[in-house]
């Protein structure tokens, strides 16, 4: 399946009927060296683009916004104490979390691939 | 557009990628490869910093005569040659208008080091003080330093410099030769680990960053590193932690000050002494990985009674750190704070100075 990206710099990419959220490698890069993230609670609700999560680096705080609404069935506990593993891989084993109930037609107001990287060519 | 000024190794700082950025009126490198891990080389190998954007003025003259003794909170008399100190230039309330260390070079000759952003007017300052105002000279520009930091500093410098810098004791320093130029190597710095200062003419500083880097025990380091390092040792950062509107007792700093000569500010510490400060500076560590940031609120029992004014997430106690002034009555060793800012909140608690212990500095 493949990944769609807001401008704020998180990807979302449908499993099943679920979508795992992340930020891009572009914003992981940004940011630098990550060195914690403030996961979602299970269970919580959120709607397309309201704030769904935290992220600190040596440089800044910044919130992670839902690609799309849903509700959160499971989180990458791994980043509590490896949140480097963003840095290591933003768009792959440092996903922040899964939504559950998540309508995929939201997903027309996301760019897909091409267009994020044209996205962040102008920059 | 600010007009930023450069130091000489500007085209090796873009040449090796450097994340750039403005500090204090200069483009500085921030970070190379990663701000935590140049962190890390500083605390386990040795680390080169571009200090070239830091004032330099020299002194010639008559120390007492020529009213240098009265214009620091320490007497610049009493450094021996060949030594240096740390302490302050105060406005005449009390407050820190630079922190600065003084290099006693020779009995009538000594040289001034200052905050780059400062510089200007730390210069105009002095000279005011002065009986006669053309003893200072600024030689900022001439001067070039690069500081060399970490556990395994004295054995590059002792391979690539000479053996004789093998045996200079902590905040000693001596006048030798780098690169066939006359230059001042010093057993000082602001990261916690043994470490070098090194001055030399600025036209050589690039020579002498290329011959250290040809070293693998040696990585260059940024601004940002830098700033972790010293808040690790709880070190304050001028213009965060002190400024004009800070004196050296609330910012817990009087062992820099010697109330017993004169010097600017004097009156208004000794009144204060007696008063108490209104807000006293804390350091203290956080429940979480979470970084405080400057400007956060800082709580006690639900009331605001700070600011953050220096935090970050340090890597070697892998948590959240920082200092902020408070109330007096939230300052004890002990007491628990909250850190707060719009939706983040991150409970803390006041801790001694320094945060990291373990660094190499008196080796």
């Amino acid at each position: 399946m493949a990944k769609f990206f807001t401008k704020e710099h998180e990807w979302v990419e449908m499993d099943g009927a679920q979508a795992i959220v992340g930020i891009s490698e572009h914003a992981a890069h940004e940011l630098g060296d990550i060195t914690f993230v403030e996961l979602p609670k299970i269970g919580k609700s959120v709607k397309q683009f309201d704030t769904l999560a935290g992220i600190e680096s040596v440089k800044a705080a910044s919130d992670i916004y839902a690609p799309v609404s849903g509700k959160v069935a499971q989180v990458n506990d791994k980043l509590e104490d490896a949140p480097e593993l963003v840095n290591q891989g933003a768009e792959s084993e440092g996903w922040i979390c899964r939504l559950e109930g998540v309508d995929a037609s939201e997903l027309g107001a996301l760019l897909d691939a091409a267009a994020y990287a044209k996205y962040l060519e102008g920059l | 557009m600010e007009d930023l000024k450069a130091t000489p190794l500007q085209a090796h700082h873009e040449g090796l990628k450097a994340l750039m950025a403005p500090f204090g009126g200069w483009l500085m490198p921030i970070q190379y490869e990663g701000i935590i891990a140049e962190h890390r080389w500083c605390r386990e190998k040795a680390a080169l910093f571009d200090i070239c954007h830091m004032g330099e003025f020299r002194f010639r003259g008559d120390i007492q005569a020529g009213g240098l003794e009265d214009v620091f909170t320490f007497s610049v008399k009493g450094i021996p040659i060949g030594r240096s100190r740390y302490g302050f230039l105060l406005n005449p309330s009390g407050g820190v208008i630079d922190d600065l260390i003084v290099f006693r070079l020779a009995e009538d000759e000594v040289m001034i080091v200052v905050n780059a952003a400062t510089a200007p007017n730390d210069f105009k300052v002095i000279a005011s003080r002065l009986k006669e105002p053309a003893q200072l000279v600024d030689i900022s520009v001439q001067t070039g330093k690069l500081d060399l930091q970490g556990p395994l500093s004295r054995e590059v410098l002792v391979e690539h410099l000479g053996s004789e810098l093998g045996a200079l004791p902590f905040f000693k320093f001596t006048r030798t030769r780098v690169l066939g130029e006359d230059a001042i190597v010093s057993r000082t710095g602001y990261t916690g680990e043994l470490g070098y200062e090194i001055f030399l003419p600025s036209g050589k500083t690039a020579e002498l960053w290329e011959l250290l880097l040809k070293d693998p025990r040696v990585a260059p380091a940024g601004l940002g590193a830098r700033d972790l390092l010293r808040l690790e040792m709880g070190y304050s950062l001028y213009g965060n932690d002190i400024d004009e509107k800070i004196s050296p007792i609330a910012a817990g700093l009087t062992a820099f000050v010697n109330l017993d000569k004169d010097f600017v500010g004097k009156d208004a510490l000794l009144k204060e002494r007696e008063t108490g400060p209104e807000n006293v500076k804390v350091a203290f560590r956080v429940d979480s990985r979470r970084s405080p940031r400057h400007f956060y609120e800082i709580l006690h029992q639900g009331a605001q009674v700070g600011m953050v004014t220096s935090g970050a997430f340090s890597p070697m106690l892998s948590c959240g750190i920082g200092m902020g002034y408070v109330k007096p009555e939230a300052a004890a060793l002990g007491t628990r704070l909250t850190i707060k800012h719009e939706r983040v909140e991150m409970e803390a608690q006041v801790v001694e100075l320094p945060f990291y212990t373990g660094g190499s500095l008196r080796a």
